[in-house]
């Protein structure tokens, strides 16, 4: 699991592992929050592991830039001190991918790859070296070495496998969590934002579905067919257009909304979202919390097993920032009237 | 139009791109008459700061004429003479109606940037990093302003622009940095930094009812020009600043330390190496020992207020002395819309005439120029005005 703190904006996505055809029948109101366990590794959150292995690649990376000789010295060579300068910068290289990215995966694959080419240096330099090397710190190194290629490992297969159930399952991140046999696409994403408005015009702008479109990045339309229900057209880059009909499950204006999709469509979901009272800052007038919980599933029908449904098909960037994103679009809506643009003429740098 | 483009560190090139427009309804579209170099416009130069991408548009103190305004822009009319806050505010929000105007929670379009980096995102600033929004800056002959409504105010007849240009930025600046130090009458106040925000520090300190304020620099037209402003000065290269400041204050320390140098570090060799990967990590290569002597130099139980621009984390910072102490840390982005019309009552009534920090006039066209010039302080740069239309 990973959660998001954002400028009144709290969001988090879980992935879920239980098949997608009995999860329809769980979705709805009231929605548990999500499993935790998904995302980490030795009790640490997974992303903070990742994090400490881009500091741990940044300190190691400056030592061998800074103080070449010491750390040819240190791991048992008497020279080499230009190769161990390169290796720095490769690992300050890793270090920058993975600590500058939004997302921290490939930085940390690259890091596996690293902790490869390090090991097969150490082993030449144990066979070529001959008096010029100090064979048990050279074995030391390769140790401490090993030691943290399965740490990188561990580390890149549960930030690559929480990708995937978060819906990015592109490319690696697939493949690891295909091998594990898990059921793939399924989602369960939330997410919080303060709006300094009052409640009732909160509820209202939300309850009138046609408006959704106004915040909601991938929403093409929403048409209202009668009281309970309307259809839903999300443009989906890499699968075309997907529509589906939802219908309200339940409204308590001014508290809760909630929804699902009807039978049949081309993406079960079900969400709810809560209202509630917000911040007053001594105002007088409280501002309103709003908290999303949505959850996808792969569709069951012959378009899931033709396509190979994924959220991210539909969704393309991670899921939990597209809800996130869309909350502060409703919040600017509401604020300001808009939303932001930072619309801008640049430069080309030519010549 | 011409521009000012950031082309990479230490590449600037004034190139032809086209005009902005009016996006939404609450836009205005400004002719710039002046605009400034600002001394933080020298860490994007730089390369200091993270999220700059090749083709932005810098500038974030400037002024002008609007030419156009969207249909929810009712408080200005096609005409209007204008100087524009250098953060963006919707006025809506919690943080803007608390008037904390450089936090706004909606001007930034690219708030989860910051919130890697920060935890949670400040409001969007006027040509300065995708990181804070994106925005075309004000170094051009024409930029879109976004909230007309609520940052812009009108420059009164009479008054001229470099009189009115330094409401953007650096007088609020100074001014906020001042008013944070809390002074009570007759107290002694240091300003690390005599660069533009410090000269405006000074004055501003003077204003709240200082009596004594120590500049604090190296540079000799800069200390010449503190002197000026009423204030003692120490040379940080002559001086020991912590025993003279000592000594100055009877050995207490001054009752109100503002630092006005920020993450300014030039460093050569293997520490610029060094440098450089905290650079690219975001982490800025802050050089906080301004910040660091400041603290330090504090009186017990005074207030050290920070107005230079820090990026990241920085090293060792004497964290005992501030809590054993009881000092008062206080910092942020200048909420300059709340400052402004104030601080253009001073102007008018004729308390500050802020034109006397400018030393150099140029066209846009001598940007790249003058840019290189007030980095390196040559011919005794403090202060750079750009003409986009001469």
């Amino acid at each position: 699991m990973v959660t998001q703190q954002q400028h009144g904006v709290v969001s988090e996505v879980t992935g879920l592992e239980e098949g997608g055809a009995e999860l329809g029948s769980r979705m709805g109101v009231g929605v548990a929050p999500g499993e935790r366990g998904e995302g980490r590794l030795a009790g640490m959150d997974v992303e903070q592991v990742a994090r400490g292995l881009g500091w741990l690649s940044i300190g190691l990376g400056a030592m061998q830039v800074l103080a070449p000789r010491a750390m040819a010295r240190l791991i048992g060579l008497s020279d080499g001190s230009g190769l161990v300068q390169l290796m720095g910068l490769r690992e300050i290289g890793h270090g920058v991918a993975i600590l500058a990215a939004r997302d921290p995966a490939p930085g940390v694959m690259s890091r596996v790859g690293g902790d490869g080419l390090d090991l097969s240096l150490l082993g030449a330099a144990m066979v070529a070296g001959g008096d010029e090397v100090d064979h048990g710190r050279l074995a030391g190194a390769a140790a401490a070495v090993l030691g943290v290629t399965a740490l990188d490992v561990a580390c890149a297969q549960q930030l690559m496998s929480h990708r995937e159930s978060a819906g990015e399952g592109r490319g690696a991140g697939a493949m690891l969590t295909g091998r594990k046999g898990k059921k793939s696409g399924a989602l369960h994403v939330r997410s919080s934002v303060t709006i300094n408005r009052p409640i009732g015009e909160v509820y209202d702008f939300w309850r009138n579905l046609e408006n959704l479109p106004r915040f909601m990045a991938h929403l093409e339309s929403v048409t209202v067919l009668d009281e309970r229900r309307s259809h839903w057209v999300v443009g989906a880059p890499a699968v075309g257009r997907l529509e589906w009909e939802a219908e309200i499950t339940e409204e308590r204006p001014g508290e809760l909304l909630s929804w699902r999709s009807v039978a049949g469509s081309d993406v079960d979901n079900a969400g709810v979202v809560r209202f509630r009272p917000g911040p007053d800052r001594g105002r007088g007038e409280r501002a309103t919390v709003v908290d999303v919980d949505i959850r996808y599933s792969p569709p069951g029908g012959a378009l899931g097993r033709t396509v190979g449904w994924t959220a991210a098909k539909v969704f393309g960037e991670a899921p939990e920032q597209q809800v996130a994103d869309d909350l502060r679009r409703l919040k600017q809506v509401l604020e300001t009237g808009e939303v932001v643009s930072a619309e801008s003429p640049r430069g080309r740098c030519i010549g | 139009m011409k521009a000012v483009c950031w082309c990479g560190t230490g590449r600037l090139r004034v190139e032809e791109v086209p005009e902005p427009r009016i996006v939404n309804a609450r836009d205005a579209i400004i002719k710039v008459t002046s605009t400034a170099i600002c001394g933080s416009d020298l860490h994007l130069y730089d390369g200091f700061i993270p999220t700059m991408q090749r083709g932005d548009i810098l500038g974030h103190e400037f002024m002008g004429e609007v030419v156009e305004v969207g249909p929810g822009v009712t408080s200005l009319s096609v005409g209007d003479r204008v100087v524009v806050p250098f953060p963006i505010a919707c006025g809506n929000c919690l943080s803007c109606q608390d008037g904390l105007f450089s936090l706004c929670e909606n001007s930034n379009p690219n708030a989860w940037m910051a919130e890697k980096l920060w935890g949670y995102s400040p409001a969007g600033i006027f040509g300065y990093s995708h990181l804070l929004g994106g925005y075309a800056g004000g170094q051009a002959q024409y930029v879109r302003v976004p909230f007309a409504d609520v940052g812009p105010i009108k420059v009164p007849e009479g008054m001229t622009d470099e009189q009115a240009l330094f409401l953007s930025d650096i007088f609020p600046t100074g001014y906020m940095a001042a008013e944070n130090c809390e002074i009570r009458q007759g107290d002694t106040v240091a300003v690390w930094g005599c660069g533009p925000v410090g000269q405006f520090a000074i004055r501003s300190a003077f204003m709240l009812g200082a009596g004594r304020v120590i500049g604090i620099d190296r540079v000799p037209e800069r200390l010449r020009m503190a002197e000026a402003g009423g204030a003692e000065t120490l040379n940080f290269e002559e001086a020991d600043v912590l025993e003279a400041l000592k000594e100055m204050t009877g050995g207490r320390g001054p009752d109100g330390c503002i630092e006005a140098v920020g993450m300014e570090a030039h460093v050569h060799g293997v520490a610029g190496v060094y440098d450089r990967v905290k650079q690219s990590m975001m982490l800025e290569t802050d050089r906080p020992q301004a910040l660091r002597q400041a603290v330090q130099a504090c009186c017990n139980g005074g207030h050290v207020s920070v107005a230079g621009v820090f990026g990241g984390v920085i090293d060792k910072f004497p964290f005992g002395s501030a809590m054993n102490r009881s000092l008062t840390i206080k910092t942020g982005q200048t909420h300059v819309q709340r400052y402004m019309r104030p601080l253009l009552e001073r102007i008018t009534s004729g308390q500050i005439d802020p034109s006397f920090v400018v030393t150099h006039r140029m066209s846009l066209d001598e940007a790249p120029g003058a840019y290189r010039m007030f980095r390196d302080k040559q011919d005794e740069c403090i202060k750079v005005v750009l003409k986009p239309w001469e």
